[in-house]
């Protein structure tokens, strides 16, 4: 479950935010604002996919980087939000 | 206003042609459309098109000086002609037309390149010494007016746009250049005097050339916008200041309500055309004909505001309506005039609002271009202050939630949580840095490099900011880091982009002449004085200009939260029927053979487009930024053409 969810992950980030990067040009653990995957705006994207894809809301609370800032902790993430 | 261009030899011996400056001149026809004039001797020529607004029956250039030993053609105005012209006279000398551009000459007679101290406008002057076989080439001090050249095989070439230069000479070399296209795709536009294309140059704003025949070229500035030497409190009160600025302000107005055809006015809506056209109509008797864009999407359009000025001050209103596919449509000819690629669509609006002007029959408005960048009313000012404040107090959970307030009017606000504010605005970094206040946007955009080529990617991104930081750090020594950004923005933003992809093609495209009462070098100047505190007061923008000027507009747009003009971009393209041209700019194919992007990575982000989904800044600038680069690729490298007419009608003076 959690690896497929990994690969749902990276192939939406690899679409819409590093468009012809190679796979190994990102790890899971990779902090998308340290590595300026994601801009302001990108969070937002972000939350779309989320809400659309795994049927959920994301609060404004829950909007800070250890929810969000990485493979791994989006994959915590979902995981907490749709278990 | 007019187009110019000309040739000088400087080690060529091969006789200047008018065939040639006929050539030149021909592009820029939409700049003067009113008729043509040339001067050419061995070593030299000039030519104008001219767009006929003081001086109608006289005013043909080029425009020589009694003896005939000094010739001048000039695109602009000197809003302080008839002041000069009676000193001029005073002093002996006989003018031949009543028209502003007899005054260069005379006055350069006197103190050479001194004159330009005294010229109070915007303006290109191309001035030959037939004595000294010298070239004497100017631009105004804040950049208004546009001038390129180029020195090709011992020849210099000149032209108010680049179009006249490859024209007149087809073996002049056309290649963009990847150092300049990063610059764009970190600071919106060239950082410095390097065009987007290899081997051309503007004049910087507030600089002169000397250019002899055997000889070189000499660069010189004469002057610059004195933020750096502001820093005296003169113990000024605010209402003090308010008052002076408002003295100045009107006092510009009126010199730029001269004229010998009707004069109208932009009202965006917001403050600062506000200003203009409520000046306009408390202390002139020019009859107000005013012009605004709205736009179909709401999130742009500021119809209501725009409206409540009509209402207020009574104006013959026109308003120009934009939609999705309207912007789409004709973004590939704002690029014909841009003449470099643009990351924003902003430009296409303002380029259908003056062909509304000229529908109108007008060839001149005032606008309010400059208030933001001298007076401190941008955002970005704002954000550095805020930024400099959070970091204060670098563990405070509430400061950089203030970070919210400044991005309401923007449906994706990056600001809900406070650990990604204080990441996005990067808050811990030093505010002594030279560039504190720009480096956010310059990571942001700078992040569009996800689509570069390999070839553009490997050349080294820190070079443009390099250069930067050499022209700009001995001036900003010791400057506030508001007055810091006050500058960059003023040289970048508004002299780079705003005053000429933004402000003069667009207008000069359908013939219209911008004139911008807040950069009047009085009131630049004036502005530099104010305290850094005072401009901005805590948190309100332009806090002096609109102290000045409360009782002459409607409480409502002084009190109103500022929305910075831009128009929808990648939505302009995808958001309604998509343009054909489209799939021919970003083909794989073409974008291959261009060599800036990457194929793949762009027709990705196509896809993305084509799904309508949420697309971020970089998205967006991105999107803009290559599609714009590639028709500049296709119609200036690849397919470069235009038309020249078998003979030129309508040439009034040969020379």
């Amino acid at each position: 479950m959690s690896e497929d969810i990994i690969k749902q992950i990276r192939s939406f980030i690899f679409e819409n935010f590093l468009f012809d990067a190679d796979d190994d040009s990102l790890k899971n653990d990779d902090s998308f604002l340290e590595q300026g995957v994601i801009d302001s705006t990108g969070v937002l994207e972000l939350v779309d996919w989320l809400e659309e894809t795994f049927d959920m809301k994301v609060e404004d609370e829950e909007l800070i980087p250890e929810n969000l800032d990485s493979v791994n902790r989006l994959s915590s993430f979902i995981a907490k939000k749709t278990q | 206003m007019c187009g110019i261009a000309g040739i000088l030899n400087i080690s060529s011996d091969k006789p200047v042609k008018q065939e040639v400056l006929e050539r030149m001149i021909f592009p820029v026809t939409h700049r003067g459309p009113d008729g043509f004039g040339f001067y050419v001797g061995k070593d030299v020529g000039l030519a104008h098109a001219r767009l006929s607004i003081i001086d109608l029956e006289g005013g043909w250039q080029p425009i020589h000086n009694e003896d005939k030993t000094l010739w001048v053609i000039f695109n602009g105005e000197i809003f302080n002609y008839l002041e000069l012209r009676k000193e001029l006279e005073e002093r002996g000398h006989r003018f031949y037309t009543n028209s502003d551009t007899e005054v260069i000459v005379h006055l350069y007679e006197e103190k050479k390149e001194k004159c330009l101290d005294e010229l109070n406008g915007q303006f290109a002057i191309a001035l030959y010494d037939t004595r000294e076989k010298i070239l004497f080439l100017a631009r105004d001090r804040m950049g208004i007016r546009p001038l390129f050249y180029t020195m090709y095989k011992g020849s210099l070439y000149f032209s108010s746009e680049i179009k006249s230069l490859f024209a007149g000479n087809p073996s002049i070399p056309r290649e963009l250049n990847p150092e300049v296209l990063k610059e764009i795709f970190t600071f919106w536009m060239p950082g410095g005097s390097e065009t987007v294309f290899q081997g051309i140059s503007q004049l910087e704003p507030g600089h002169w050339a000397r250019v002899s025949v055997n000889g070189g070229i000499h660069i010189q500035e004469y002057w610059d916008i004195p933020f750096a030497a502001s820093h005296v409190d003169s113990g000024k009160k605010e209402e003090e200041y308010a008052e002076q600025l408002r003295d100045l302000l009107i006092d510009s107005v009126r010199l730029r309500l001269r004229a010998d055809v009707p004069v109208g006015a932009y009202l965006s809506g917001g403050l600062d055309s506000s200003v203009i056209t409520s000046l306009i109509h408390h202390y002139t008797d020019n009859p107000l004909k005013t012009f605004s864009v709205t736009f179909s999407d709401k999130v742009y359009d500021e119809q209501a505001e725009q409206q409540e000025m009509v209402d207020y001050l009574t104006t013959d209103h026109h308003a120009e309506h934009c939609t999705y596919e309207k912007i789409g449509q004709a973004f590939p000819e704002v690029i014909w005039h841009t003449e470099t690629p643009v990351l924003r669509t902003a430009p296409t609006p303002l380029y259908l609002l003056s062909s509304l002007v000229q529908r109108n029959k007008y060839k001149v408005v005032l606008t309010g271009e400059g208030a933001d960048e001298i007076l401190g009313g941008y955002d970005i000012f704002k954000e550095a202050k805020i930024r400099a404040f959070i970091k204060k107090n670098i563990d405070s959970e509430i400061r950089p939630l203030l970070l919210k307030r400044l991005y309401p009017y923007l449906a994706l606000s990056p600001t809900k949580s406070a650990e990604y504010s204080r990441k996005f605005f990067n808050t811990d970094a030093d505010v002594n840095e030279l560039f504190y206040a720009h480096q956010p946007r310059w990571q942001t955009t700078g992040r569009t490099a996800v689509f570069f080529s390999e070839n553009l990617k490997e050349r080294d991104s820190a070079a443009g900011i390099r250069k930067l930081e050499k022209r700009f750090a001995e001036k900003l020594d010791g400057c506030d880091f508001f007055s810091r950004a006050q500058y960059v923005e003023s040289k970048l933003l508004l002299g780079n982009y705003l005053l000429c992809s933004q402000g003069d093609r667009m207008a000069m495209a359908h013939s219209v002449e911008g004139r911008f009462p807040f950069l009047d070098h009085r009131v630049v100047e004036f502005a530099c004085t104010i305290p850094p505190h005072l401009r901005m007061k805590v948190l309100n923008e332009k806090n002096i200009l609109k102290k000045s000027m409360a009782d002459i507009l409607p409480a409502s747009i002084v009190k109103r939260k500022k929305q910075p003009y831009m128009a929808p971009d990648i939505l302009s393209f995808f958001g309604g029927k998509e343009p054909d041209y489209i799939d021919y700019y970003l083909s794989p194919a073409m974008v291959k053979e261009a060599g800036f992007f990457n194929p793949k990575a762009v027709s990705r982000l196509m896809s993305k487009c084509r799904k309508k989904s949420r697309q971020g800044f970089r998205e967006n600038m991105a999107f803009v930024g290559m599609l714009s680069t590639q028709i500049v690729y296709d119609k200036f490298v690849r397919n470069f053409q235009v038309v020249q007419p078998e003979k030129l009608d309508n040439i009034k003076i040969i020379s």
